[in-house]
Protein backbone atom coordinates (compact mmCIF):
# COMPACT_ATOMS: atom_id res chain seq x y z
CA UNK A 1 0.00 0.00 0.00
CA UNK A 2 2.83 2.35 0.73
CA UNK A 3 3.81 2.17 -2.91
CA UNK A 4 1.05 4.74 -3.27
CA UNK A 5 2.59 7.10 -0.77
CA UNK A 6 4.30 9.12 -3.42
CA UNK A 7 4.70 12.50 -1.79
CA UNK A 8 5.08 11.06 1.69
CA UNK A 9 8.73 10.88 2.61
CA UNK A 10 10.54 9.29 5.47
CA UNK A 11 10.91 11.77 8.22
CA UNK A 12 14.40 11.05 9.47
CA UNK A 13 16.07 14.42 9.63
CA UNK A 14 19.77 15.03 9.52
CA UNK A 15 20.31 15.32 13.28
CA UNK A 16 22.84 12.81 14.54
CA UNK A 17 22.29 10.35 17.36
CA UNK A 18 19.52 7.93 18.14
CA UNK A 19 15.86 8.67 17.45
CA UNK A 20 15.08 8.01 21.10
CA UNK A 21 17.43 7.79 24.06
CA UNK A 22 15.93 7.13 27.48
CA UNK A 23 17.95 7.15 30.69
CA UNK A 24 16.50 6.20 34.06
CA UNK A 25 13.07 7.53 33.15
CA UNK A 26 10.32 7.10 35.76
CA UNK A 27 6.73 8.23 36.11
CA UNK A 28 4.61 8.14 39.22
CA UNK A 29 1.05 9.24 39.86
CA UNK A 30 1.11 9.93 43.58
CA UNK A 31 2.10 6.66 45.21
CA UNK A 32 1.43 4.60 42.11
CA UNK A 33 4.40 3.77 39.94
CA UNK A 34 3.47 3.79 36.25
CA UNK A 35 6.97 2.85 35.09
CA UNK A 36 10.36 3.04 36.68
CA UNK A 37 13.97 3.42 35.70
CA UNK A 38 13.60 2.85 31.98
CA UNK A 39 16.78 3.04 29.94
CA UNK A 40 17.07 2.20 26.25
CA UNK A 41 18.00 3.66 22.91
CA UNK A 42 16.26 3.35 19.57
CA UNK A 43 18.19 3.94 16.38
CA UNK A 44 16.85 5.97 13.48
CA UNK A 45 14.78 3.82 11.18
CA UNK A 46 14.36 1.08 13.77
CA UNK A 47 11.04 -0.61 14.52
CA UNK A 48 11.00 -1.06 18.26
CA UNK A 49 8.38 -3.22 19.96
CA UNK A 50 7.24 -2.38 23.46
CA UNK A 51 5.49 -5.32 25.06
CA UNK A 52 3.98 -5.85 28.44
CA UNK A 53 0.86 -6.91 30.30
CA UNK A 54 -2.04 -4.57 31.00
CA UNK A 55 -1.04 -1.83 33.40
CA UNK A 56 2.67 -2.35 32.74
CA UNK A 57 3.12 1.31 31.79
CA UNK A 58 3.34 1.07 28.00
CA UNK A 59 0.84 3.79 27.17
CA UNK A 60 2.15 6.02 29.95
CA UNK A 61 5.64 5.65 28.49
CA UNK A 62 4.35 6.69 25.06
CA UNK A 63 2.52 9.67 26.55
CA UNK A 64 5.60 10.70 28.50
CA UNK A 65 7.90 10.48 25.49
CA UNK A 66 5.22 12.31 23.52
CA UNK A 67 5.38 15.25 26.00
CA UNK A 68 1.82 14.74 27.22
CA UNK A 69 3.03 13.72 30.67
CA UNK A 70 5.99 15.08 32.60
CA UNK A 71 8.40 12.40 33.84
CA UNK A 72 8.96 12.19 37.58
CA UNK A 73 12.67 11.52 37.16
CA UNK A 74 15.25 10.56 34.57
CA UNK A 75 15.91 12.04 31.17
CA UNK A 76 15.25 11.34 27.53
CA UNK A 77 16.03 12.64 24.08
CA UNK A 78 13.26 12.43 21.51
CA UNK A 79 14.03 13.11 17.83
CA UNK A 80 17.21 14.84 18.92
CA UNK A 81 15.57 17.09 21.52
CA UNK A 82 15.93 16.84 25.27
CA UNK A 83 12.59 15.89 26.81
CA UNK A 84 11.81 19.11 28.68
CA UNK A 85 8.68 21.29 28.82
CA UNK A 86 10.55 23.99 26.86
CA UNK A 87 11.18 21.57 23.97
CA UNK A 88 7.69 20.08 24.01
CA UNK A 89 6.44 21.87 20.90
CA UNK A 90 9.62 21.12 18.94
CA UNK A 91 9.34 17.44 19.89
CA UNK A 92 5.66 17.28 19.00
CA UNK A 93 6.47 18.78 15.59
CA UNK A 94 8.76 15.82 14.87
CA UNK A 95 6.72 12.94 16.21
CA UNK A 96 3.26 11.53 15.70
CA UNK A 97 1.29 9.40 18.11
CA UNK A 98 -1.47 7.09 17.09
CA UNK A 99 -3.32 6.26 20.31
CA UNK A 100 -5.10 2.98 20.85
CA UNK A 101 -8.50 4.59 20.28
CA UNK A 102 -8.49 6.41 16.93
CA UNK A 103 -9.99 9.56 18.50
CA UNK A 104 -11.53 10.91 15.31
CA UNK A 105 -14.09 13.68 15.11
CA UNK A 106 -16.98 11.43 14.21
CA UNK A 107 -19.26 14.17 12.89
CA UNK A 108 -16.59 15.35 10.45
CA UNK A 109 -15.60 13.66 7.22
CA UNK A 110 -12.28 11.88 6.77
CA UNK A 111 -10.87 14.85 4.84
CA UNK A 112 -12.14 17.37 7.39
CA UNK A 113 -10.41 15.41 10.15
CA UNK A 114 -7.16 15.39 8.22
CA UNK A 115 -7.47 19.07 7.28
CA UNK A 116 -7.67 19.98 10.95
CA UNK A 117 -4.52 18.02 11.78
CA UNK A 118 -2.64 19.20 8.69
CA UNK A 119 -3.21 22.75 9.94
CA UNK A 120 -2.26 21.87 13.53
CA UNK A 121 1.03 20.46 12.20
CA UNK A 122 1.28 23.41 9.79
CA UNK A 123 1.90 20.97 6.95
CA UNK A 124 2.97 22.51 3.65
CA UNK A 125 0.74 21.71 0.67
CA UNK A 126 -1.95 20.20 2.90
CA UNK A 127 -4.13 19.09 -0.01
CA UNK A 128 -1.33 17.02 -1.53
CA UNK A 129 -0.25 15.60 1.81
CA UNK A 130 -3.79 14.59 2.72
CA UNK A 131 -4.27 12.90 -0.65
CA UNK A 132 -0.94 11.06 -0.27
CA UNK A 133 -1.78 9.93 3.26
CA UNK A 134 -5.19 8.71 2.15
CA UNK A 135 -3.66 6.82 -0.76
CA UNK A 136 -1.15 5.28 1.64
CA UNK A 137 -3.89 3.81 3.78
CA UNK A 138 -6.05 3.00 0.76
CA UNK A 139 -8.88 5.31 1.79
CA UNK A 140 -8.98 7.81 -1.04
CA UNK A 141 -12.45 6.64 -2.14
CA UNK A 142 -13.85 7.14 1.38
CA UNK A 143 -12.40 10.60 1.91
CA UNK A 144 -15.76 12.36 2.02
CA UNK A 145 -17.45 9.83 4.29
CA UNK A 146 -18.32 10.95 7.79
CA UNK A 147 -15.98 9.20 10.22
CA UNK A 148 -18.92 8.07 12.37
CA UNK A 149 -20.10 5.85 9.51
CA UNK A 150 -16.77 4.01 9.17
CA UNK A 151 -15.97 0.59 10.60
CA UNK A 152 -13.40 0.26 13.37
CA UNK A 153 -10.78 -0.95 10.91
CA UNK A 154 -11.34 2.01 8.60
CA UNK A 155 -11.21 4.45 11.53
CA UNK A 156 -7.89 2.95 12.50
CA UNK A 157 -6.65 3.57 8.99
CA UNK A 158 -7.80 7.19 9.14
CA UNK A 159 -5.91 7.55 12.43
CA UNK A 160 -2.82 6.14 10.75
CA UNK A 161 -3.23 8.56 7.83
CA UNK A 162 -3.46 11.36 10.39
CA UNK A 163 -0.23 10.19 11.99
CA UNK A 164 1.52 10.13 8.61
CA UNK A 165 0.46 13.67 7.65
CA UNK A 166 3.32 15.41 9.38
CA UNK A 167 6.03 13.13 7.99
CA UNK A 168 7.17 12.25 11.53
CA UNK A 169 10.70 11.30 12.49
CA UNK A 170 9.37 9.04 15.23
CA UNK A 171 6.00 7.39 14.96
CA UNK A 172 4.43 6.04 18.16
CA UNK A 173 1.82 3.39 17.49
CA UNK A 174 -0.10 2.38 20.60
CA UNK A 175 -1.77 -0.97 19.99
CA UNK A 176 -2.46 -0.16 16.33
CA UNK A 177 -4.24 -3.44 15.62
CA UNK A 178 -6.24 -3.74 18.84
CA UNK A 179 -9.75 -4.89 18.03
CA UNK A 180 -9.11 -5.28 14.30
CA UNK A 181 -10.06 -8.37 12.34
CA UNK A 182 -7.19 -10.38 10.81
CA UNK A 183 -7.54 -8.77 7.38
CA UNK A 184 -7.51 -5.23 8.76
CA UNK A 185 -4.62 -6.13 11.08
CA UNK A 186 -2.65 -7.47 8.14
CA UNK A 187 -3.20 -4.23 6.26
CA UNK A 188 -1.82 -2.28 9.20
CA UNK A 189 1.16 -4.65 9.31
CA UNK A 190 1.84 -3.99 5.65
CA UNK A 191 1.72 -0.26 6.31
CA UNK A 192 4.18 -0.54 9.17
CA UNK A 193 6.42 -2.69 7.01
CA UNK A 194 6.30 -0.05 4.31
CA UNK A 195 7.15 2.72 6.76
CA UNK A 196 10.10 0.72 8.03
CA UNK A 197 11.38 0.40 4.46
CA UNK A 198 11.15 4.18 4.19
CA UNK A 199 13.29 4.63 7.29
CA UNK A 200 10.66 5.91 9.72
CA UNK A 201 11.47 5.12 13.35
CA UNK A 202 8.52 3.29 14.85
CA UNK A 203 7.81 2.74 18.53
CA UNK A 204 5.16 0.04 18.59
CA UNK A 205 3.32 -1.02 21.71
CA UNK A 206 1.38 -4.19 21.23
CA UNK A 207 -0.16 -7.18 22.89
CA UNK A 208 0.18 -9.24 19.74
CA UNK A 209 3.44 -11.05 20.12
CA UNK A 210 3.44 -12.49 16.62
CA UNK A 211 3.01 -8.91 15.41
CA UNK A 212 6.06 -7.76 17.37
CA UNK A 213 8.06 -10.75 16.20
CA UNK A 214 7.18 -10.12 12.59
CA UNK A 215 7.60 -6.36 12.52
CA UNK A 216 10.14 -5.35 15.13
CA UNK A 217 13.90 -5.17 14.88
CA UNK A 218 14.11 -5.21 18.67
CA UNK A 219 11.63 -5.60 21.46
CA UNK A 220 11.50 -4.60 25.09
CA UNK A 221 9.32 -6.29 27.65
CA UNK A 222 8.04 -3.92 30.28
CA UNK A 223 6.37 -4.61 33.54
CA UNK A 224 6.68 -1.28 35.30
CA UNK A 225 10.42 -1.85 35.02
CA UNK A 226 12.14 -3.03 31.88
CA UNK A 227 12.41 -6.82 32.08
CA UNK A 228 14.43 -7.42 28.97
CA UNK A 229 15.39 -5.83 25.68
CA UNK A 230 16.92 -7.22 22.51
CA UNK A 231 16.26 -8.83 19.17
CA UNK A 232 13.55 -11.51 19.39
CA UNK A 233 16.08 -14.21 18.46
CA UNK A 234 18.54 -13.01 21.09
CA UNK A 235 15.86 -13.06 23.76
CA UNK A 236 14.96 -16.62 22.86
CA UNK A 237 18.59 -17.64 23.11
CA UNK A 238 18.97 -15.87 26.45
CA UNK A 239 16.00 -17.61 27.99
CA UNK A 240 15.85 -20.97 26.33
CA UNK A 241 18.54 -23.57 25.64
CA UNK A 242 18.70 -24.42 21.94
CA UNK A 243 17.26 -27.86 21.37
CA UNK A 244 16.83 -30.46 18.67
CA UNK A 245 13.80 -32.74 18.71
CA UNK A 246 14.39 -36.28 17.48
CA UNK A 247 11.55 -38.62 16.72
CA UNK A 248 12.02 -42.30 15.92
CA UNK A 249 9.47 -44.96 15.01
CA UNK A 250 10.33 -47.07 18.09
CA UNK A 251 12.17 -46.14 21.29
CA UNK A 252 15.93 -46.59 20.98
CA UNK A 253 17.37 -49.60 22.76
CA UNK A 254 20.26 -47.59 24.24
CA UNK A 255 19.75 -43.85 23.63
CA UNK A 256 22.66 -42.94 25.91
CA UNK A 257 25.02 -44.76 23.60
CA UNK A 258 23.61 -42.89 20.57
CA UNK A 259 23.52 -39.33 21.95
CA UNK A 260 26.18 -39.09 24.63
CA UNK A 261 29.38 -37.51 23.41
CA UNK A 262 27.97 -36.32 20.10
CA UNK A 263 29.57 -33.16 18.75
CA UNK A 264 27.74 -29.97 19.93
CA UNK A 265 25.24 -31.97 22.01
CA UNK A 266 25.36 -30.85 25.65
CA UNK A 267 22.74 -33.20 27.10
CA UNK A 268 19.71 -35.22 26.13
CA UNK A 269 16.47 -36.54 27.63
CA UNK A 270 13.71 -38.87 26.54
CA UNK A 271 10.08 -37.64 26.45
CA UNK A 272 8.24 -40.35 28.39
CA UNK A 273 8.66 -43.84 27.01
CA UNK A 274 8.07 -42.95 23.38
CA UNK A 275 10.64 -42.52 20.63
CA UNK A 276 10.91 -38.78 21.23
CA UNK A 277 14.17 -37.24 22.44
CA UNK A 278 15.16 -33.69 23.23
CA UNK A 279 18.83 -32.81 22.71
CA UNK A 280 20.22 -29.62 24.28
CA UNK A 281 22.77 -28.35 21.78
CA UNK A 282 25.24 -25.54 21.48
CA UNK A 283 25.08 -25.40 17.66
CA UNK A 284 22.14 -27.03 15.85
CA UNK A 285 23.86 -27.00 12.47
CA UNK A 286 26.65 -29.19 13.85
CA UNK A 287 24.57 -31.29 16.21
CA UNK A 288 21.79 -32.24 13.77
CA UNK A 289 24.02 -33.98 11.17
CA UNK A 290 25.97 -35.71 13.95
CA UNK A 291 22.77 -36.97 15.54
CA UNK A 292 21.46 -38.14 12.16
CA UNK A 293 24.63 -40.12 11.49
CA UNK A 294 24.53 -41.67 14.97
CA UNK A 295 20.89 -42.65 14.61
CA UNK A 296 21.46 -44.24 11.20
CA UNK A 297 24.50 -46.07 12.56
CA UNK A 298 22.34 -47.39 15.42
CA UNK A 299 19.78 -48.67 12.92
CA UNK A 300 17.00 -46.39 14.17
CA UNK A 301 13.95 -45.66 12.03
CA UNK A 302 14.12 -41.85 12.08
CA UNK A 303 10.83 -40.02 11.63
CA UNK A 304 12.12 -36.47 12.05
CA UNK A 305 14.98 -34.35 13.33
CA UNK A 306 14.19 -30.68 13.81
CA UNK A 307 15.37 -27.71 15.75
CA UNK A 308 12.90 -26.61 18.39
CA UNK A 309 11.71 -23.01 17.84
CA UNK A 310 10.64 -20.87 20.76
CA UNK A 311 8.47 -17.94 19.85
CA UNK A 312 8.53 -14.48 21.30
CA UNK A 313 5.37 -15.55 23.06
CA UNK A 314 7.39 -18.20 24.91
CA UNK A 315 9.87 -15.51 25.95
CA UNK A 316 7.07 -13.21 27.07
CA UNK A 317 5.25 -15.91 29.01
CA UNK A 318 8.47 -17.06 30.63
CA UNK A 319 9.24 -13.54 31.83
CA UNK A 320 5.70 -12.78 32.92
CA UNK A 321 5.40 -16.14 34.70
CA UNK A 322 8.37 -15.11 36.84
CA UNK A 323 6.40 -12.07 37.93
CA UNK A 324 3.31 -12.89 40.05
CA UNK A 325 2.14 -9.27 39.98
CA UNK A 326 2.07 -9.24 36.18
CA UNK A 327 0.35 -12.62 36.01
CA UNK A 328 -2.32 -11.33 38.38
CA UNK A 329 -2.88 -8.23 36.22
CA UNK A 330 -3.09 -10.32 33.04
CA UNK A 331 -5.70 -12.56 34.67
CA UNK B 1 1.51 31.90 18.47
CA UNK B 2 0.32 30.35 15.21
CA UNK B 3 -2.77 31.82 13.60
CA UNK B 4 -3.05 28.77 11.37
CA UNK B 5 -3.28 26.42 14.35
CA UNK B 6 -5.80 28.69 16.08
CA UNK B 7 -7.88 28.83 12.92
CA UNK B 8 -7.67 25.01 12.59
CA UNK B 9 -9.32 24.70 16.00
CA UNK B 10 -11.94 27.34 15.19
CA UNK B 11 -12.86 25.76 11.86
CA UNK B 12 -13.06 22.27 13.34
CA UNK B 13 -15.21 23.47 16.25
CA UNK B 14 -17.65 25.35 14.02
CA UNK B 15 -17.95 22.34 11.72
CA UNK B 16 -18.70 20.12 14.73
CA UNK B 17 -21.24 22.51 16.25
CA UNK B 18 -23.10 22.75 12.97
CA UNK B 19 -23.62 18.98 13.08
CA UNK B 20 -24.37 18.69 16.79
CA UNK B 21 -28.11 18.94 17.37
CA UNK B 22 -27.93 19.46 21.12
CA UNK B 23 -25.66 22.45 20.63
CA UNK B 24 -27.84 23.90 17.85
CA UNK B 25 -31.04 23.47 19.88
CA UNK B 26 -29.42 24.99 22.95
CA UNK B 27 -28.17 27.97 21.00
CA UNK B 28 -31.52 28.44 19.25
CA UNK B 29 -33.95 28.06 22.12
CA UNK B 30 -32.37 30.48 24.60
CA UNK B 31 -32.44 33.53 22.32
CA UNK B 32 -36.09 32.82 21.57
CA UNK B 33 -36.87 32.69 25.30
CA UNK B 34 -35.14 36.02 25.83
CA UNK B 35 -36.63 37.69 22.73
CA UNK B 36 -40.20 36.44 22.48
CA UNK B 37 -41.51 37.37 25.92
CA UNK B 38 -40.39 41.04 25.83
CA UNK B 39 -41.40 41.26 22.17
CA UNK B 40 -44.96 40.14 22.91
CA UNK B 41 -45.09 42.47 25.90
CA UNK B 42 -43.98 45.45 23.80
CA UNK B 43 -46.26 44.66 20.87
CA UNK B 44 -49.30 44.45 23.17
CA UNK B 45 -48.72 47.91 24.57
CA UNK B 46 -50.88 50.74 23.36
CA UNK B 47 -49.52 54.20 22.55
CA UNK B 48 -50.81 55.47 25.89
CA UNK B 49 -48.68 53.01 27.80
CA UNK B 50 -45.45 54.25 26.28
CA UNK B 51 -44.76 56.64 29.15
CA UNK B 52 -44.54 53.75 31.57
CA UNK B 53 -41.70 52.32 29.52
CA UNK B 54 -39.54 55.34 30.22
CA UNK B 55 -38.57 53.75 33.54
CA UNK B 56 -37.89 50.32 32.06
CA UNK B 57 -35.05 49.19 29.82
CA UNK B 58 -36.58 46.43 27.75
CA UNK B 59 -33.58 46.18 25.44
CA UNK B 60 -31.30 45.25 28.32
CA UNK B 61 -33.18 41.97 28.72
CA UNK B 62 -31.46 41.00 25.50
CA UNK B 63 -28.11 40.99 27.28
CA UNK B 64 -29.16 37.61 28.65
CA UNK B 65 -28.51 36.18 25.20
CA UNK B 66 -24.74 36.81 24.98
CA UNK B 67 -24.48 35.86 28.66
CA UNK B 68 -26.05 32.43 28.31
CA UNK B 69 -25.76 31.30 24.69
CA UNK B 70 -21.94 30.74 24.71
CA UNK B 71 -22.29 28.31 27.62
CA UNK B 72 -23.52 25.55 25.32
CA UNK B 73 -20.51 25.55 23.05
CA UNK B 74 -17.83 26.68 25.48
CA UNK B 75 -18.78 24.09 28.09
CA UNK B 76 -18.65 21.44 25.36
CA UNK B 77 -15.25 22.55 24.08
CA UNK B 78 -12.84 20.58 26.28
CA UNK B 79 -15.17 18.18 28.12
CA UNK B 80 -16.74 17.16 24.81
CA UNK B 81 -13.36 16.33 23.28
CA UNK B 82 -12.42 14.41 26.37
CA UNK B 83 -15.69 12.49 26.33
CA UNK B 84 -15.35 11.44 22.70
CA UNK B 85 -11.65 10.60 23.04
CA UNK B 86 -10.40 13.24 20.61
CA UNK B 87 -8.50 15.35 23.12
CA UNK B 88 -5.38 13.18 23.23
CA UNK B 89 -4.73 13.17 19.46
CA UNK B 90 -5.23 16.94 19.37
CA UNK B 91 -2.85 17.53 22.27
CA UNK B 92 -0.14 15.38 20.68
CA UNK B 93 0.16 17.93 17.86
CA UNK B 94 2.39 21.01 18.17
CA UNK B 95 -0.60 23.12 19.23
CA UNK B 96 0.23 25.19 22.32
CA UNK B 97 -2.15 25.46 25.24
CA UNK B 98 -2.93 29.12 24.58
CA UNK B 99 -3.55 28.47 20.86
CA UNK B 100 -5.88 25.63 21.72
CA UNK B 101 -7.80 27.75 24.23
CA UNK B 102 -8.03 30.82 22.02
CA UNK B 103 -9.29 28.64 19.17
CA UNK B 104 -11.94 27.17 21.44
CA UNK B 105 -12.90 30.60 22.78
CA UNK B 106 -13.18 32.22 19.35
CA UNK B 107 -15.24 29.29 18.10
CA UNK B 108 -17.67 29.79 20.99
CA UNK B 109 -17.62 33.58 20.83
CA UNK B 110 -18.23 34.16 17.12
CA UNK B 111 -21.53 32.27 16.74
CA UNK B 112 -22.74 33.62 20.08
CA UNK B 113 -22.10 37.22 19.05
CA UNK B 114 -23.67 36.57 15.68
CA UNK B 115 -26.80 35.15 17.30
CA UNK B 116 -26.99 37.90 19.95
CA UNK B 117 -26.69 40.75 17.44
CA UNK B 118 -28.98 39.03 14.93
CA UNK B 119 -31.76 38.44 17.46
CA UNK B 120 -31.32 41.99 18.74
CA UNK B 121 -31.56 43.38 15.20
CA UNK B 122 -34.68 41.32 14.49
CA UNK B 123 -36.21 42.47 17.80
CA UNK B 124 -35.47 46.13 17.04
CA UNK B 125 -36.77 45.76 13.49
CA UNK B 126 -40.06 44.18 14.58
CA UNK B 127 -40.57 46.77 17.32
CA UNK B 128 -39.93 49.60 14.84
CA UNK B 129 -42.41 48.21 12.34
CA UNK B 130 -45.10 46.64 14.49
CA UNK B 131 -45.16 48.44 17.86
CA UNK B 132 -47.71 51.12 18.54
CA UNK B 133 -46.62 54.70 17.79
CA UNK B 134 -44.63 56.10 20.71
CA UNK B 135 -43.88 52.64 22.14
CA UNK B 136 -41.00 52.05 19.74
CA UNK B 137 -39.44 55.41 20.63
CA UNK B 138 -39.69 54.57 24.36
CA UNK B 139 -38.09 51.16 23.87
CA UNK B 140 -35.26 52.40 21.67
CA UNK B 141 -33.43 54.47 24.23
CA UNK B 142 -30.04 55.46 22.75
CA UNK B 143 -28.09 54.54 25.88
CA UNK B 144 -29.71 51.10 25.96
CA UNK B 145 -28.82 50.54 22.30
CA UNK B 146 -25.23 51.55 23.00
CA UNK B 147 -25.12 49.34 26.09
CA UNK B 148 -26.40 46.44 24.05
CA UNK B 149 -23.72 46.90 21.43
CA UNK B 150 -20.84 47.34 23.89
CA UNK B 151 -21.76 44.90 26.64
CA UNK B 152 -22.64 42.00 24.33
CA UNK B 153 -19.00 41.01 23.57
CA UNK B 154 -17.83 41.71 27.14
CA UNK B 155 -20.51 39.51 28.68
CA UNK B 156 -20.08 36.78 26.05
CA UNK B 157 -16.34 36.78 26.64
CA UNK B 158 -16.78 36.34 30.38
CA UNK B 159 -19.20 33.46 29.88
CA UNK B 160 -16.85 31.80 27.38
CA UNK B 161 -13.93 31.81 29.81
CA UNK B 162 -16.03 30.63 32.76
CA UNK B 163 -17.54 27.81 30.70
CA UNK B 164 -14.17 26.74 29.27
CA UNK B 165 -12.68 26.79 32.78
CA UNK B 166 -15.48 24.49 33.94
CA UNK B 167 -15.06 22.36 30.83
CA UNK B 168 -11.35 21.79 31.52
CA UNK B 169 -12.26 20.43 34.95
CA UNK B 170 -15.23 18.33 33.94
CA UNK B 171 -15.35 15.01 32.16
CA UNK B 172 -19.07 15.22 31.43
CA UNK B 173 -20.48 17.70 28.92
CA UNK B 174 -23.92 18.00 30.54
CA UNK B 175 -22.47 18.66 33.96
CA UNK B 176 -20.17 21.28 32.42
CA UNK B 177 -23.11 22.95 30.66
CA UNK B 178 -25.26 22.98 33.80
CA UNK B 179 -22.46 24.42 35.91
CA UNK B 180 -21.73 26.92 33.17
CA UNK B 181 -25.34 28.13 33.16
CA UNK B 182 -25.26 28.46 36.96
CA UNK B 183 -22.01 30.45 36.82
CA UNK B 184 -23.52 32.79 34.20
CA UNK B 185 -26.59 33.62 36.22
CA UNK B 186 -25.11 36.48 38.34
CA UNK B 187 -24.56 38.78 35.33
CA UNK B 188 -28.02 37.86 34.03
CA UNK B 189 -29.46 38.77 37.43
CA UNK B 190 -27.70 42.15 37.38
CA UNK B 191 -28.90 43.00 33.86
CA UNK B 192 -32.48 42.04 34.77
CA UNK B 193 -32.26 44.29 37.84
CA UNK B 194 -31.09 47.13 35.62
CA UNK B 195 -33.76 46.39 33.01
CA UNK B 196 -36.44 46.58 35.70
CA UNK B 197 -34.90 49.79 37.01
CA UNK B 198 -34.27 48.20 40.43
CA UNK B 199 -30.68 49.24 39.86
CA UNK B 200 -30.77 52.63 38.22
CA UNK B 201 -28.73 52.65 35.03
CA UNK B 202 -26.40 55.64 34.98
CA UNK B 203 -23.36 56.44 32.80
CA UNK B 204 -21.14 55.90 35.87
CA UNK B 205 -22.67 52.48 36.45
CA UNK B 206 -22.18 51.60 32.78
CA UNK B 207 -18.52 52.65 32.88
CA UNK B 208 -18.00 50.77 36.15
CA UNK B 209 -19.65 47.62 34.83
CA UNK B 210 -17.69 47.86 31.58
CA UNK B 211 -14.38 48.23 33.42
CA UNK B 212 -15.27 45.36 35.74
CA UNK B 213 -16.12 43.11 32.80
CA UNK B 214 -12.84 43.92 31.04
CA UNK B 215 -10.98 43.01 34.23
CA UNK B 216 -13.03 39.83 34.60
CA UNK B 217 -12.42 38.89 30.96
CA UNK B 218 -8.66 39.23 31.41
CA UNK B 219 -8.85 37.36 34.70
CA UNK B 220 -10.93 34.66 32.99
CA UNK B 221 -8.28 34.16 30.31
CA UNK B 222 -5.53 33.95 32.93
CA UNK B 223 -7.56 31.50 35.00
CA UNK B 224 -8.25 29.22 32.03
CA UNK B 225 -4.59 29.33 30.99
CA UNK B 226 -3.59 28.21 34.46
CA UNK B 227 -6.20 25.48 34.57
CA UNK B 228 -5.12 24.06 31.20
CA UNK B 229 -2.77 21.24 32.07
CA UNK B 230 -2.11 18.59 29.43
CA UNK B 231 -1.13 15.99 32.01
CA UNK B 232 -4.28 16.46 34.06
CA UNK B 233 -6.47 16.47 30.96
CA UNK B 234 -4.93 13.24 29.65
CA UNK B 235 -4.45 11.25 32.84
CA UNK B 236 -7.09 12.84 35.04
CA UNK B 237 -4.49 13.23 37.79
CA UNK B 238 -3.40 16.42 39.55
Amino acid sequence: MLDHMGALEAGSAGRPGPALAVRGLSKRFGDRVAFQDLSFEIGRGEVFGFLGPNGAGKTTTVRTLGTLLVPTSGSATVAGFQLTPENAVEIRRRIAIMPEAPGLYLKLTVVENLECFADLYEVRDPGDRIAAALRAVNLIDRSHDTCGTLSKGLRQRVALARALLSDPEVLFLDEPTAGLDPVAAREVHELIDGLRKQGVTIFLTTHRLEEAERLCDRVAILNTTLRTIGRPGELRDQLFARTILVSTLNPLADPGKVFTGLKAVDSWRQEGTTGSYVLAVSDPSTAAPAATRALVAAGADVLSIAESHHSLEDVYLELIAEDPEASRREA
Amino acid sequence: MSRRRIWAIVRKEVREYRRNRSVIYGMAILPLVFAIQPLIAVLRLSSGASEGLAHEHVLLYMLGIPTLVPVFVAAYSVAGERQQGTLEPALTTPVRGDEFLIGKAVAALLPSLLIAYLVFAVFVGIVEVKAAPGVAASVMQPMDLLAQLLFTPLLACWTVWVAIAISTRSSDVRVAQQLGVLASLPPVFVTVMIALNVIEPTPQLAIGCGALLIVLDVFGWLLVSRLFDRERLISGSH
